[in-house]
C-alpha cells in the first residue's frame, strides 16, 4: 500500500501540474457571487488512493469554465427554465402539477446532495425519485430514464442545491450497494481491459488524446456538453465510459449503474453541487 | 413550429437615458445543418434559426442573419444605446416559417 | 502562408518558388470568392475589426467567438475550412452603439475564422483567427 501511495503522489505531482498546463490551476468557480468548492480533501473512504478531489470544471479550458460563470451564458438554463414550466404543467389520472405537492420549488434544496440514496432497501436515483411522483402521485405516464423531459426536471431540481456539499451516506444500509459499485469501479471492462480507475484515478491530469481526463465526478450533473449540446443524466455518461472501453455496457436505470452511481457519487463527497454544469 | 423551442433574453431593467447596455439572448434550437446523416444514411434536412432581430420602441439594434454553423441553442451578446424609457423585441425566424418572439420592457432609472 | 508537401508537389521545382508566389495562396479558396462577393472585388484591408476567437477549441461543436469594429455597417463571419463557409452576419441599427457581437459557432475542424466589416464609407475590413479543433479521447 505504501508503494502505491508514493507512486499517486508521484502522478500528483508529475502528471497532474502538466497535465494542468493549459488551464488556470488556480481559476476559482464563482457563479453569481457565490464561491463553489472545485478542490477538497479526499473522502475518508478515498483517502488510500487519493488526497485530494477535483470538481469536472477544474481540468477544463479558460473558455468552457466561463460559461459555467454565469447561469445567462450557461446553456443549461434554458432547459432548466423549460422544466421550470413542466413543473407547473397539470398532468395525469389525478390532476396535479409537481407544483400541486411542492409549491415552490426551492423546497428541494439539499437533496441533490444525498442522492442517490437509499428507500425501502433499494438506491433510489433522483430519476427514480421524479418518475416515482410522476407514476404515484400524479397518475401519469413515468418518463424515460434519460430522456429530456427527464433529464432536465433531474437539472431544476439539483440546481436547488447548487453550493451545498455532497454528502452521500455509504454505511448503513448503503454499504452493500456501495462496495457493489465499489467492485465495478475497479473491475477492469471491455476489449480495453480498463476500469473506472485507470482513467480517472490513475491518470487524471493527463490526456487521453486530446481530452483532459479528470477525475469523473458527479457533482456537476446533469451536465452540458457542448459536444451534443444538451443536459446529461448521469448514467448516459457511465453508459459512454463504459462503450468507450469497448465493453457491454449495463443499462440505463439498471442496477448496475445506480450502484455505480452512488459509489462514485460518493468520491465527490466535500465538493459542490455544480448542477448544472458545463464541460466538453 | 419546430419542438421545444425557447428563447431567454437578459436585459436590464433600468437604465438612464442614453445609457448603453449588454443584451444576451439565448434560444432552444437544434440548429439540424443540412450536413448529418440519420440512422438510415440519407441527410436529415436543415432546419435552423436563419434570421435573428432585436428592436428598441421598433428601432434596430442589430439584424443577425444566421448560417447552419451557428451551434445548436444560438447564443448572441451584443450593446443597445437606451435613448428613453420602451421595450426591446427579439424575433428569431425558423426555416419552417415560424417566428418565435418576446418583448422586454425597460425603464429609465 | 506555410508549405505543405502537396504545395510543394503542385508547385513543381524549387525554381518556381519565388517570393511573390510564396505571399499568395496558388488557387483561390471558397472563402476567398465568397469574400469577393460580398466586398464586390473591392480592396480589403487589416485592421479596425477585432476578431477574438479561442486558440484551441475543446469542442468544435461550441466555439465562441466575439467580432468588434466600429463604424461598422455590418460584419460577417467565415469559417474557411467548414463544408460551407458561410456562418453569420451581423447588421447593426442606429441604435447599436459599438458595431460588437458576439456568438459561438460550429468549426468542423482546425482552420481559419474570417471576419469582414463593411465600414460606413464603404471600404472593406478583414481579421482572422486561426483555432486549433482538438479531437477527444471519448468522443468527445
Amino acid at each position: 500500500m505504501k508503494k502505491r501511495a508514493v507512486f499517486f503522489r508521484a502522478l500528483l505531482v508529475s502528471g497532474f501540474a502538466v497535465g494542468m498546463a493549459g488551464a488556470d490551476e488556480n481559476a476559482q468557480l464563482v457563479i453569481e457571487g457565490e464561491t463553489l468548492v472545485t478542490k477538497a480533501a479526499a473522502p475518508a473512504h478515498l483517502q488510500d488512493n487519493l488526497d485530494e478531489i477535483y470538481s469536472g470544471w477544474v481540468f477544463r479550458s479558460n473558455e468552457t469554465q466561463a460559461l459555467q460563470l454565469d447561469d445567462f451564458d450557461n446553456p443549461a438554463f434554458v432547459f432548466i427554465d423549460a422544466a421550470m414550466d413542466q413543473y407547473q404543467q397539470v398532468e395525469g389520472s389525478a390532476d396535479k402539477s409537481c407544483q400541486s405537492c411542492h409549491e415552490d420549488v426551492e423546497e428541494f434544496k439539499g437533496l441533490r446532495t444525498q442522492m442517490p440514496r437509499i428507500v425501502d432497501g433499494k438506491v433510489q436515483t433522483m430519476e427514480d425519485q421524479i418518475n416515482k411522483c410522476r407514476t404515484e402521485q400524479m397518475g401519469a405516464e413515468a418518463w424515460k430514464y434519460t430522456g429530456s423531459d427527464m433529464t432536465a426536471m433531474s437539472a431544476l431540481i439539483g440546481f436547488q442545491s447548487r453550493g451545498m456539499a455532497m454528502n452521500i451516506k455509504i454505511d448503513g444500509e448503503a454499504k452493500p450497494f456501495w462496495e457493489k459499485g465499489k467492485e465495478i469501479y475497479y473491475t477492469r471492462h471491455g476489449q480495453l481491459d480498463m476500469a473506472c480507475s485507470n482513467c480517472h484515478e490513475d491518470n487524471y491530469g493527463n490526456n487521453i488524446r486530446a481530452d483532459h481526463l479528470s477525475q469523473g465526478q458527479l457533482n456537476g450533473f446533469p451536465t452540458y456538453r457542448l459536444k451534443n449540446a444538451k443536459l446529461n443524466a448521469v448514467h448516459s455518461r457511465l453508459f459512454g465510459c463504459i462503450r468507450d472501453v469497448r465493453a457491454e455496457p449495463y443499462k440505463v436505470g439498471s442496477d448496475e449503474l445506480k450502484a455505480l452511481e452512488l459509489y462514485v457519487s460518493s468520491r465527490a463527497n466535500g465538493l459542490s453541487v455544480e448542477t448544472p454544469s458545463v464541460r466538453n | 413550429m419546430a419542438k421545444g423551442v425557447k428563447p431567454r433574453v437578459k436585459v436590464p431593467k433600468k437604465a438612464a437615458a442614453g445609457d448603453v447596455i449588454t443584451i444576451k439572448a439565448l434560444i432552444s434550437h437544434k440548429m439540424e445543418s443540412g450536413q448529418r446523416k440519420g440512422k438510415d444514411g440519407n441527410l436529415i434536412p436543415r432546419s435552423i434559426i436563419n434570421r435573428f432581430t432585436c428592436a428598441f420602441n421598433g428601432e434596430n439594434v442589430i439584424d443577425v442573419q444566421l448560417e447552419p454553423a451557428i451551434s445548436t441553442n444560438p447564443y448572441f451578446q451584443f450593446e443597445a444605446i437606451v435613448p428613453e424609457a420602451g421595450e426591446f423585441q427579439f424575433a428569431w425566424h425558423d426555416d419552417d416559417g415560424s417566428v418565435y418572439e418576446t418583448k422586454k420592457k425597460i425603464k429609465m432609472a | 502562408m506555410t508549405l505543405t508537401r502537396r504545395d510543394v508537389l503542385v508547385l513543381g521545382s524549387g525554381a518556381f518558388v519565388s517570393a511573390s508566389m510564396m505571399a499568395m495562396p496558388a488557387f483561390a479558396s471558397v472563402v476567398d470568392d465568397k469574400i469577393k462577393e460580398l466586398t464586390g472585388g473591392a480592396s480589403v484591408t487589416e485592421g479596425d475589426l477585432d476578431l477574438s476567437a479561442p486558440e484551441i477549441a475543446e469542442n468544435g461543436n461550441t466555439v465562441p467567438v466575439e467580432v468588434s469594429a466600429e463604424g461598422a455597417t455590418s460584419i460577417t463571419i467565415f469559417a474557411a475550412g467548414n463544408p460551407t463557409p458561410d456562418v453569420a452576419t451581423f447588421n447593426f441599427g442606429p441604435l447599436n452603439p459599438s458595431q460588437t457581437a458576439a456568438t459561438r459557432i460550429r468549426l468542423a475542424k482546425t482552420q481559419d475564422v474570417v471576419a469582414i466589416a463593411k465600414m460606413k464609407d464603404g471600404s472593406f475590413r478583414r481579421a482572422s483567427a486561426t483555432v486549433k479543433v482538438t479531437i477527444g479521447g471519448c468522443g468527445g
